[in-house]
């Protein structure tokens, strides 16, 4: 009976500590894994598996969000500022200085945690709206810098290409090798910030979302964890531009605008504020939205509407339906995707005997 | 060194001008946030909407005559207003401040996906019955729009000044932004300010959409102008009606300043970046702005 939930008991720290205690989560990790890596390249044609990958990267960095905004209660507008910053320390490491992509890689996370610092350190004057309104500043304060500074952006299209990553000796060229990089960089980035919740740092940020007072009071720095929440976040959102950029080919701002900023908010909240899974299920959701919403208008729109027409204002229909997402998410379902699936599956839960 | 003076002179007036413009803007701004404590992400698609709904019925498809245009631009956006306090911030009263930001967020994106959809994308004029000459006085040289935006922008300011500060509903309205609940007990009706505040700064959103359309053309741009009433409400100070314009004047010249001398330089760009970098120094160094009240949290 692997789904039950009751007659385990713990008899040592370990199978207390362990990150996935319940028989039916570790089947239903160890199954999302043969999903994703045995099923899904096999099932998959290329274009499917290119937009899993994207999925993977936007993963990456709602995880990043969700620990600022969700678990310590820190808004952030500026998160596709620190993704521009890991894409250019990248894109200049990887084309000045030669370097692989494995020192790459963190080298972009690390650069964009120490920016975050920077723009951390007001947090702790500052919060709620003000600290909204001065990330945004970053946001434009970061991407104006990189703009302007050739040093920085290589030039007049403001734009680097970057070699094809390499791995172990080997190019990752085609989408599924690429496909298989991304989903273990998202799978690892899963289960670290699932052990970085459960740990001292994790269950501060939370005490400090809850009561930043009371979080004082009881002998955390406030500060120096907000840095933290900053930092960390800012690091997820660094290593996301770095994969971004080696998906592309290459390093541009206009790839890192408002708008990604607000994308990954919007993958934060529908999903579901504080919960891995809910990053997880909106990082799918905003991602694949757009191309949902071109083959819905295509298949069934093109019965209503002329062609041409169509065409015209799709671009439109889908800011249209993506804030009205926002909006109904937000009155409708606070908690988002994820209290939708917890609530599925409490009903399954006790099924059929459901009192 | 004079002409450099002179032009400085010059880009001074043209600020204070321009600055005045964004104080009619940051003005709705600073209206929703004094009444509900919402924060208003969509305060420059309001102008936009409001732009395009106005200049799209005095445009040849429709030929209104312009003061009809007008009059049914201003019954859009206090009906639109209405609506929208009534279905979108009312459920999210009392929820986190981020609700309220990306619900308006949210909006800001409906609207930018409606007015084109509805109303075409192709960029608008919309000419206002005024003349078209330079009018000199003393040092400075201005556009006839930029005056008439100014003195609207200043009359509007003195109206909501005093609004607030003399008025029963003014009042009222500040009472409800302390709080909620008090001013409930003592037989407000909290909702009915919540809409009050947003009709205002629909209003508001339909004159700077008149004033900011007939300068720079309407069309989905036009909500840009949106992004400069951050700067000016923190460095006016996010509930101060004076504020605003101070805020407004400080931030039009500086940017006009930065794009005369800075811009040389540094290849174009700082008319954008200059504010936000003056109200970065400001929340350093007073978070709650030059006017503001200093309720804001130390931790």
């Amino acid at each position: 009976m692997y789904y039950r939930e009751s007659g385990y008991y713990k008899t040592d720290y370990k199978s207390d500590m362990s990150l996935y205690p319940l028989p039916i989560s570790r089947f239903a990790a160890f199954s999302l894994l043969v999903l994703f890596f045995l099923a899904a390249p096999v099932v998959m044609n290329e274009y499917y598996l290119t937009l899993l990958s994207l999925v993977a990267i936007a993963t990456v960095g709602a995880l990043g969000l969700n620990i600022l905004l969700g678990y310590a209660g820190q808004l952030s507008i500026g998160h596709a500022a620190f993704m521009s910053v890991g894409a250019y320390t990248a894109a200049n490491l990887a084309t000045k200085f030669d370097l692989p992509f494995l020192i790459t890689l963190p080298a972009g996370g690390l650069m964009a945690a120490a920016i975050g610092i920077v723009v951390g350190v007001p947090s702790l004057r500052i919060k709620g709206v003000y600290l909204a309104i001065a990330t945004l500043a970053a946001q434009f304060i970061i991407e104006w810098i990189i703009n302007h500074s050739p040093e920085i952006s290589g030039g007049a299209q403001a734009s680097i290409e970057v070699p094809r990553p390499t791995l172990l000796g080997e190019k990752l060229e085609s989408p599924v090798e690429l496909y298989y990089f991304l989903l273990i960089v998202a799978v690892i980035a899963v289960i670290a910030t699932q052990n970085l919740i459960r740990s001292r740092i994790g269950r501060a940020f939370v005490a400090i979302r809850d009561q930043d007072i009371a979080a004082e009071i009881i002998g955390i720095s406030v500060f120096k964890y907000k840095l933290y929440a900053f930092a960390i976040s800012s690091f997820y959102a660094g290593v996301t531009g770095v994969l971004y950029t080696y998906y592309l080919g290459i390093a541009s701002y206009e790839q890192f605008q408002l708008g990604v900023s607000i994308d990954y908010l919007a993958m934060v909240i529908i999903g579901g504020l504080g919960s891995i899974l809910g990053s997880v299920f909106g990082a799918f959701f905003i991602s694949l939205l757009p191309i949902a919403i071109r083959l819905f208008m295509e298949s069934v729109g093109s019965i209503f509407v002329e062609p041409d027409v169509l065409a015209q204002s799709i671009s439109q229909l889908r800011q249209i339906l993506f804030g009205v997402l926002i909006i109904v998410f937000l009155i409708v379902e606070p908690d988002g995707l994820n209290r939708l699936w917890i609530n599925i599956r409490n009903y399954f839960r006790v099924w059929p005997f459901s009192h | 060194m004079s002409g450099n003076m002179a032009f400085a002179i010059e880009l001074f007036g043209q600020g204070v001008a321009n600055g005045l413009m964004y104080s009619l803007v940051a003005l709705g701004f600073v209206l929703i946030y004094k009444a509900t404590d919402a924060i208003n992400f969509a305060q420059g698609e309001f102008v936009m909407i409001a732009g395009i709904v106005i200049s799209a019925l005095a445009s040849a498809a429709y030929e209104f005559p312009l003061w009809l245009a007008l009059f049914a631009g201003l019954i859009f956006m206090v009906v639109f207003n209405i609506a929208l306090e009534r279905v979108v911030l009312r459920p999210l009263i009392g929820r986190p401040i981020v609700a309220i930001i990306m619900a308006t967020i949210g909006l800001a994106f409906i609207l930018r996906g409606i007015g084109p959809m509805v109303f075409g994308a192709a960029p608008r004029g919309l000419k206002l019955p005024i003349e078209d000459f330079p009018i000199i006085i003393g040092p400075f040289f201005f556009t006839p729009i930029q005056l008439l935006g100014a003195g609207i922008s200043i009359i509007f300011l003195v109206i909501f000044g005093w609004f607030f500060l003399k008025t029963r509903k003014g009042i009222a309205m500040r009472a409800v932004a302390d709080s909620h609940q008090v001013s409930g007990a003592m037989g407000i009706n909290v909702e009915r300010y919540f809409a009050l505040a947003w009709v205002m700064a629909g209003i508001v959103a339909m004159l700077g959409g008149v004033l900011w359309g007939s300068a720079s053309g309407v069309d989905t741009q036009l909500a840009l102008v949106g992004l400069k009433v951050f700067p000016v409400v923190i460095l006016g100070g996010l509930d101060s009606i004076i504020g605003v314009i101070v805020g407004g004047i400080i931030i039009g010249v500086a940017e006009a300043l930065a794009a005369g001398f800075i811009d040389p330089y540094v290849g174009g760009g700082t008319k954008d970046f200059t504010p936000y970098v003056l109200m970065i120094i400001m929340l350093m160094i007073r978070p709650y702005g030059l006017l503001g009240r200093k309720l804001i949290e130390r931790i």
